[in-house]
């Protein structure tokens, strides 16, 4: 039943789920796919965890034409995306910003990684100080011998 | 009558759960044998009542009995008999009856093939087990009552999610959670362990084929759920690191994780704190992705707190338990003695590698799915994290981990040879780099990462063969007794090389179709053309369709290549009456491991239809891929060394005879 929220909104968002239309694509092939590429970035706002170039929701399709008129005027990829956040806020990113706010959700796995590695490496270091690798004593030696003998 | 029969059924298991939950922890503390082997007949009654109430509600369903309200919300009386059996858990109270039916099988399970467990370990294991099936008992009896009555009864009722109505999807769910509950046997492993103060290499010996199995089943469901995803939502995506997809993937990480370290604490009794904490965790993220699921919180964190009484009675199970659980561990970890010593460069350093990866990459995608929902909780902020930022991390965590899968099979465990392995990988890593240049060189240069990535997939397959034939000496001994040997190896190691082959073939799958496939967006006019990878297709036009509780609307294409027509494709729109809901079924055609991916849009004013089309190159390949992890398990399951009661059984009864004698 795992994904029953999920197809429910999609189901109430908007069937055919059909997003990028025949009248939107621009004619520079270029420019389109870079057009694709960003909208794969942005969130369609009043979808569940769609971005834009997936969804067929009228306001991703604003969003879409929108991306599009920047590109045709020549701005760059940043430069599209900051205009987009500037007027729908950061929401619209699906790839966080890192900034105070998402330290945590950036470094998550950097810290992990760190202090995984640390204590593994504290722990090899323990051990190996531990005297499991000491010679025998010559009780032991003589004790190992008799037993290798028989 | 039998409706509240079958209510009544559900009370009683939840009165046998809680016997189960508390007299056999009683026997285990006054050494009571009685109350203890109580544990085992408790857990079959309670797997026949809940049996019992489940088999209840699919009558209810299959008689189309609108007098019960979770019938008449999710079923009609036209659906075909296959949907109306599995709308029994198309629903969240039904699906929740499910989860607990699959809990007391397992336990039901463990008391059946547990005789040669110790005694007092299994009424403790079954005892925890008892805990769970108590609380959600209590939850499906409180909250989700699905044998709740509807007076008068309607004639007619409004019908399941059309989208839910697919026979993927029908056995996507049981799956799934066959995997996530399967989980709870670990758990309840791990806790009486905990209780009990003691561990050893038999505790882990006994874990294990739990943890294959539900893994094995876990990685089937999600596979199926993508799959499912793909061809009936109708976008040709297949994963989108969705919330409810993620619930599943993290239990299925640290899963994969608790397999490698479980295999560390049975030969080499080392990690045996380590694994008892990934036991524990690996459920809680089960539990965890029941309440994300169940509870709405994921729609929005407002949705949740408008209708709260479902979410949180889970939350509450989800505290007690995780928190129970952690805390019991910080309390008696330290009695569990550390066990073997190895090297940093041996099997089990690399299978440690494995799990600080695997659990770094567990962290991010549960940070990733909750730090939105967080953020606004706490501040008011709100962000998204999607697809972007998964693929960035886990891919980057991703790549280290899938280099190193070969080596651990080559390493011998407390010290191995890494420039030996390094050296005996050479050929593979060899054939990979030439699998990357060749891809790069046919699609006349573009991205560098996927020809690399393929050439990864081809070294990981080639790497685990190289296992095989190492161990077999083939090349070093005569071919006969190369392939005794090759037969004469332990089935798990047949299990392993399998599942990291299937993770190789995924990997290419997923690469390829990521970088290579073609997309196509185009109005079409019956008999235009259009080309889409190798293929033509010409719109035929479309007609009108019926079924049992659906009409439809199909448009016909006609595939050729190089001119001459080779298959059709029917892509078709439905509407489904009971709900005014309209589905798109795409059209997807087979070629090889590759497919065609036809999905209709919108009508147009001038008679055309607005038409995407995809060349999917490989993309079987994920799927096939799993499939071959999964067939991995189910080897490494067959293990005799797993089989723990058979050889002990045998020898006592060879004894017997001796002494008879």
């Amino acid at each position: 039943m795992i994904r029953v929220l999920l197809a429910l909104f999609l189901i109430l968002a908007a069937v055919p789920a059909l997003a990028v239309d025949p009248d939107e694509v621009l004619a520079d092939p270029a420019l389109e796919a870079r057009a694709r590429a960003i909208s794969a970035q942005l969130r369609c706002m009043v979808c569940q965890n769609q971005s834009i170039d997936d969804s067929n929701a009228e306001l991703a399709k604003d969003l879409r034409v929108l991306v599009r008129e920047r590109l045709s005027a020549g701005d760059s990829d940043e430069a599209v995306i900051s205009y987009v956040v500037s007027r729908y806020g950061e929401f619209v990113l699906l790839k966080p910003r890192f900034e105070m706010k998402t330290l945590i959700l950036w470094g998550m796995p950097v810290m992990l990684l760190v202090i995984g590695t640390v204590t593994l490496i504290v722990a090899a270091r323990r051990r190996g100080a531990r005297p499991a690798g000491a010679p025998l004593s010559d009780e032991e030696k003589e004790k190992l011998d008799r037993v290798l003998r028989s | 009558m039998i409706i509240e029969l079958g209510h009544y059924a559900l009370v009683l298991a939840l009165a046998t759960a809680i016997i189960q939950a508390w007299l056999p922890i009683a026997g285990v503390t006054r050494g009571d044998r009685a109350l203890m082997e109580l544990a085992s007949s408790a857990a079959v009654v309670c797997f026949l009542l809940v049996a019992f109430s489940f088999a209840v509600l699919t009558f209810a369903y299959v008689t189309s009995d609108f007098s019960v309200r979770n019938v008449w919300e999710n079923s009609h009386s036209l659906k075909p008999l296959i949907y109306k059996m599995t709308g029994v858990w198309g629903n969240h109270e039904g699906s929740m009856l499910l989860w607990l039916l699959i809990l007391v099988f397992f336990s039901a399970l463990v008391s059946l093939f547990g005789r040669s467990l110790p005694e007092t370990l299994k009424a403790t294991v079954l005892a925890v087990q008892a805990w769970i099936a108590g609380a959600f008992a209590l939850f499906i009896l409180l909250t989700s009552n699905p044998f709740a009555r509807l007076i008068p009864a309607p004639g007619e009722g409004k019908d399941l999610n059309p989208v839910l109505q697919d026979i993927g999807l029908s056995i996507h769910p049981p799956l799934l959670y066959l995997g996530y509950v399967g989980f709870s046997v670990c758990f309840s492993f791990a806790v009486a362990a905990l209780i009990e103060g003691r561990i050893d290499a038999a505790w882990a010996r006994w874990v294990r084929p739990w943890t294959l199995a539900a893994w094995t089943c876990l990685t089937a469901g999600i596979a199926m759920g993508s799959y499912w995803a793909y061809y009936e939502l109708g976008w040709g995506g297949w994963w989108f690191w969705d919330p409810v997809e993620n619930a599943s993937f993290m239990p299925w990480l640290a899963g994969t994780a608790l397999l490698h370290s479980a295999l560390v604490m049975e030969k080499r009794e080392a990690l045996k704190i380590w694994t008892v904490l990934l036991a524990i965790l690996t459920f809680s993220l089960s539990l965890l992705g029941t309440f994300l699921v169940r509870s709405g919180v994921l729609t929005s964190v407002h949705a949740f707190a408008t209708d709260p009484t479902r979410g949180v009675f889970i939350l509450a199970i989800l505290v007690i338990f995780i928190g129970g659980a952690f805390s019991l561990f910080a309390l008696r970890a330290s009695h569990l003695k550390a066990g073997g010593i190895f090297a940093p460069i041996s099997r089990e350093g690399a299978l440690v590698l494995n799990n600080l990866i695997l659990t770094t990459a567990t962290a991010t995608v549960l940070t990733g799915t909750l730090y939105p929902l967080l953020l606004e909780a706490l501040t008011g902020d709100k962000i998204s994290v999607g697809a972007p930022f998964f693929n960035m991390t886990f891919g980057l965590l991703m790549l280290p981990l899938i280099a190193v899968v070969p080596f651990g099979p080559l390493l011998a465990w407390k010290r191995g040879d890494l420039a030996g392995a390094a050296q005996r990988l050479f050929a593979a890593a060899a054939i990979g780099l030439v699998v990357a240049a060749t891809c790069y060189y046919a699609a006349n240069g573009g991205p560098v990462l996927a020809p690399l990535g393929i050439g990864l997939g081809a070294y990981l397959i080639l790497g685990a063969l190289t296992d095989l034939v190492l161990r077999s000496g083939l090349g070093k001994v005569a071919g006969g007794v190369a392939w005794r040997r090759l037969t004469g190896l332990p089935r798990s190691a047949f299990g392993t090389a399998l599942a990291h082959i299937g993770l190789g073939i995924t990997l290419i799958g997923i690469v390829t179709v990521t970088a290579f496939q073609t997309e196509v967006v185009a109005e079409m006019k019956p008999g235009a053309m259009i080309d889409v990878g190798r293929y033509s297709l010409r719109f035929d036009g479309m007609r009108q369709g019926r079924g049992p509780n659906y009409t439809e609307e199909r448009g016909h294409f006609t595939v050729s290549r190089g001119g001459v027509a080779v298959t059709e494709i029917w892509s078709s729109k439905r509407l489904y009456p009971a709900r005014r809901m309209p589905t798109t079924e795409a059209g997807i055609r087979t070629f090889g491991l590759s497919q065609l991916y036809v999905s209709l849009g919108d009508q147009m004013a001038g008679g055309g239809i607005v038409v995407r089309i995809w060349w999917k190159p490989l993309i079987l390949c994920i799927w096939g891929g799993a499939l071959v992890m999964m067939a991995g398990g189910i080897v490494s399951l067959s293990d005799r060394r797993l089989r723990v009661g058979a050889p002990s059984r045998a020898r006592k009864a060879v004894l017997a005879t001796g002494a008879a004698e």
